[in-house]
């Protein structure tokens, strides 16, 4: 039965994080685009407020909700499934609608969360579940290009010993755990690269800067260097076994259940700075009609239907891909899809909100400008619009990465 | 073709007509482009047509017992889950569309599109898969229970996959039996809606669009005044119309003085009402023409609908009308990336494949993204259309994503196929004038 409205269930969850992102988000906004690398320390409350909400929903409004192997039971005799996939995304559009930065910078809700959800032993659970859990995967010299990396682990008695450089680690700093990716042996490509859980305080780990951005300042930056960084065996994730033919699927994986994450931020900011141009314009005299045809309106009415529409398609590709996921349906295409047409369509609309709403929409007076700096990263991680396309097209061309460059 | 009454204007519009045609026939354009054998044949059909002729005699509606209240399908419920999947009888429609799209439509659609004419044969295998009475109550032999926008929607991008101007012949007689199915009163469905189920239907059509630029289905320049005797009289031009001539029975959107425009029931051969062909770059199986509205005379009872009732049935026949249209283009445009990948993949150049270059597996991946974004966005309206949610916001950013990106897809189509896909050897170059009627198209088709 086709349906393709927020699950009833979930309609407390997405007032729940509304509300948390208006009352908590939106007041500190301005305030920690301007103090960047200060650490929001309002979060802290919210944060064991969220995870106080996880545990008695069984929901998660953060990355950390998202599971490959979701264990939610389905919901009906059809065999249907609303899951935390769907949830989590629910949640975030909510959340990123207050501030990307924030929900980036949030205590707990990292990307190496989602990693280690994904992919940990009971074990690895045990040990490092309930931390918050930062992702490194770039280095200077390896971004999209994600199997060049350099950075390596070799095995030494009981101990990994990590060697090389990060950087673009989100929230790397305040993180208690670092998810490293790393190379087991350089000759053999991507097969070998595996990810190892490192503790923020590990001597081997340093620090080297903080970097300045356009956007989500938020949420801060980190770049890090691994010297002799030794890490216990139990801290790789996955398996250890080089396994050729399976090569990168493993850490791959992740990213199926995360880039309609990340497709869910920039319909938060979209949404955000649609919301605020519609209260402008009809402020200033100008009402959107759905029922007459855009041309028949104002040049900014249709532009502004224009850019509705993009983000009304952004929003059903992204959770048509959470639900695949919920449903345990290979979603990899349709991830993509989501994360492309999200990140674009977040850019393009931001961007025209503010020429629609003029030195409005340019001044820190309004959130206008800032969204439309927060919105251009989530074009970019979680792979690229390029990557995505590359991705998407592979897929539907039945081309190998050799063939399709 | 003729009825008695129409003779004299027919008359009087061959003369202005043949002058146009004689210039045309002296012209050497004709021989030099080798389009005179062609151009003969069109003319025929043309004067076949009568340049403006009568609308058919058509058949006399045999009224029924009423029911004494209206027959209605009932409002769709939903799980309250997100769901993509659609039920096992929607399941059942989109395979016969496809099956009938893929063996029937598509192998007709290069001959129809050039005779501007969809084979009889279709037509008729189209009203068995029952496309036609999927808006009809159960009351009348509708086989829905429920509303049908999304049944009607999956069934439309099934056909729209073979071919989009036979899918528009094959559909526009659905529009006026899901109208009167949903919102005519117990006389209206008594009179009309037997014949829908009955042995061979009539072609019927739901006439809102009109020849202008900037055209508002809100605001169209068809005016109903009040005559004597309780009647209306209507006058105004209707546009892109589905095979006029054949058509027995006409739904037509008028102004009233009302704040929304009326929907007026007309059949055919009614006096004042006539047509002319109205050949466009698109949609050219549906034989579309105009319908003329000269002091059409109609009783009160052919405004269809309960008075006060009237503004909510006009915008949600409008918005209707959007997600049916949205459909189509949604199948076309899968069409068209269905017919690319395997193109671009045996296409070489430089020694490889096409598709090994990012230039074109990009286009490829947008082709796939924006199909996907403007097919969801319309389930999504048609399915709060079925649960009696509000829709006309969904609706209108499914037209307005159907018109962006259905353009850009035609044009993508061709372009990937390059000198090849502007050749008629292709369907591509078919597609791009069919996707351009997206944003164009108001009325005539109702999911």
């Amino acid at each position: 039965m086709i349906y393709l409205e927020t699950p009833k269930k979930f309609r407390p969850l997405v007032t729940q994080a509304n509300h948390v992102a208006r009352e908590i988000f939106r007041p500190i906004s301005r305030k920690y685009d301007e103090a960047e690398h200060e650490y929001p320390k309002e979060l802290d409350v919210l944060a064991s407020l969220i995870n106080g909400m996880n545990e008695g929903s069984g929901m998660g409004a953060g990355a950390a909700g998202v599971s490959g192997e979701s264990g939610d039971e389905p919901d009906s005799g059809s065999g249907n499934r609303n899951g935390s996939n769907l949830s989590t995304v629910l949640g975030i559009i909510e959340l990123c609608w207050g501030d990307v930065g924030l929900l980036l910078a949030m205590p707990g809700q990292g990307l190496g969360n989602s990693a280690i959800a994904s992919v940990a032993t009971a074990e690895q659970l045990e040990r490092y579940g309930g931390k918050w859990a930062a992702m490194a995967i770039t280095e200077p010299e390896a971004g999209s290009d994600s199997a060049a990396i350099r950075t390596t682990a070799v095995l030494d008695g009981d101990e990994y010993v990590l060697n090389g450089e990060k950087i673009f680690v989100t929230s790397g700093d305040r993180a208690e755990l670092i998810v490293v990716w790393a190379s087991l042996d350089r000759s053999v490509g991507r097969a070998a690269i595996k990810s190892f859980i490192v503790e923020r305080d590990n001597p081997g780990l340093t620090l080297d800067r903080l970097e300045h951005k356009l956007g989500i300042r938020a949420s801060d930056t980190a770049n890090f260097t691994l010297q002799d960084c030794r890490v216990p065996k139990e801290a790789l994730l996955g398996s250890p076994e080089v396994d050729v033919k399976k090569g990168f699927a493993g850490v791959m994986k992740t990213f199926d259940n995360t880039r309609p994450l990340v497709a869910g931020m920039a319909l938060g900011v979209t949404r955000a700075a649609l919301q605020e141009t519609k209260r402008q314009l009809e402020a200033a005299g100008v009402e959107i009609d759905y029922d007459t045809p855009a041309l028949c309106q104002s040049a900014a009415a249709a532009r502004y239907l224009e850019m509705e529409a993009d983000y009304e398609a952004a929003l059903m590709l992204t959770l048509q891909a959470a639900w695949m996921a919920d449903n345990r349906k290979p979603n990899s295409l349709e991830a993509s899809m989501a994360k492309a047409k999200a990140g674009r369509t977040g850019v393009d609309v931001t961007l025209g909100c503010v020429e629609i709403c003029g030195s409005i929409g340019l001044g820190e007076s309004e959130l206008l400008e800032k969204w439309s700096r927060d919105a251009k990263i989530l074009d970019i991680f979680e792979g690229t619009q390029q990557i995505q396309l590359l991705i998407i097209a592979r897929q539907l061309l039945d081309k190998t990465s050799a063939e399709l460059k | 073709m003729s009825s008695k009454n129409s003779q004299g204007l027919a008359d009087k519009t061959m003369g202005s007509s043949l002058r146009a045609l004689n210039w045309i026939a002296g012209s050497k354009i004709l021989d030099r482009l080798r389009l005179r054998s062609q151009f003969e044949r069109t003319v025929f059909q043309s004067t076949k047509h009568g340049m403006r002729a009568a609308t058919s005699a058509g058949r006399s509606f045999n009224k029924a017992t009423s029911l004494g209240k209206p027959a209605r399908q009932k409002s769709g419920s939903g799980s309250g889950l997100f769901d993509l999947t659609p039920d096992d009888e929607q399941q059942m429609f989109i395979e016969a569309g496809q099956a009938f799209a893929a063996d029937q439509i598509r192998p007709a659609a290069s001959g129809a599109d050039s005779e501007k004419a969809t084979p009889a044969a279709i037509l008729e295998q189209a009203g068995e898969i029952g496309v036609n009475t999927l808006g009809i109550p159960e009351e009348f032999d509708g086989v829905l229970t429920e509303q049908s926008t999304v049944t009607w929607t999956l069934m439309a991008e099934a056909l729209a996959h073979g071919d989009m101007g036979i899918a528009y012949a094959a559909l526009a007689p659905g529009a006026a039996a899901t109208a009167i199915g949903r919102w005519g009163d117990p006389d209206q469905q008594a009179s009309y809606l037997p014949a829908f189920t009955g042995e061979n239907p009539p072609a019927a059509a739901l006439a809102i669009l009109e020849p202008k630029p900037l055209f508002d289905p809100f605001n169209p320049d068809t005016r109903a005044t009040a005559g004597t005797g309780g009647h209306w009289i209507l006058n105004g031009v209707k546009s892109m119309v589905a095979r006029p001539g054949e058509c027995e029975l006409f739904i037509v959107a008028a102004a009233t003085g009302d704040a929304r425009p009326t929907l007026f029931i007309i059949e055919s051969g009614s006096e004042g009402l006539t047509f002319e062909a109205e050949p466009a770059m698109g949609l050219r199986a549906a034989s579309t023409g105009r319908l003329v509205l000269e002091d059409v005379r109609v009783p009160a009872s052919a405004m269809l609908g309960e008075e006060g009732d009237r503004a909510r049935i006009y915008a949600d026949c409008v918005s209707g009308s959007r997600i049916a249209w949205s459909a189509m283009f949604s199948g076309t445009a899968q069409a068209v990336l269905d017919y690319v990948i395997p193109y671009v993949n045996e296409r070489q150049a430089f020694g490889e494949p096409i598709s090994n270059r990012q230039s074109v597996a990009f286009s490829v991946s947008d082709i796939a993204i924006e199909t996907g974004g403007m097919r969801l966005a319309n389930w999504r309206a048609a399915s709060r259309a079925d649960r009696g949610e509000s829709f006309a916001r969904e609706a209108a950013l499914a037209r307005r994503l159907a018109a962006a990106k259905g353009m850009d897809i035609g044009s993508a189509g061709v372009q990937l196929l390059g000198g090849h896909g502007y050749v008629k050897e292709h369907p591509v170059e078919r597609w791009y004038r069919d996707l351009r009627t997206a944003g164009v198209m108001e009325g005539a088709l109702l999911a």
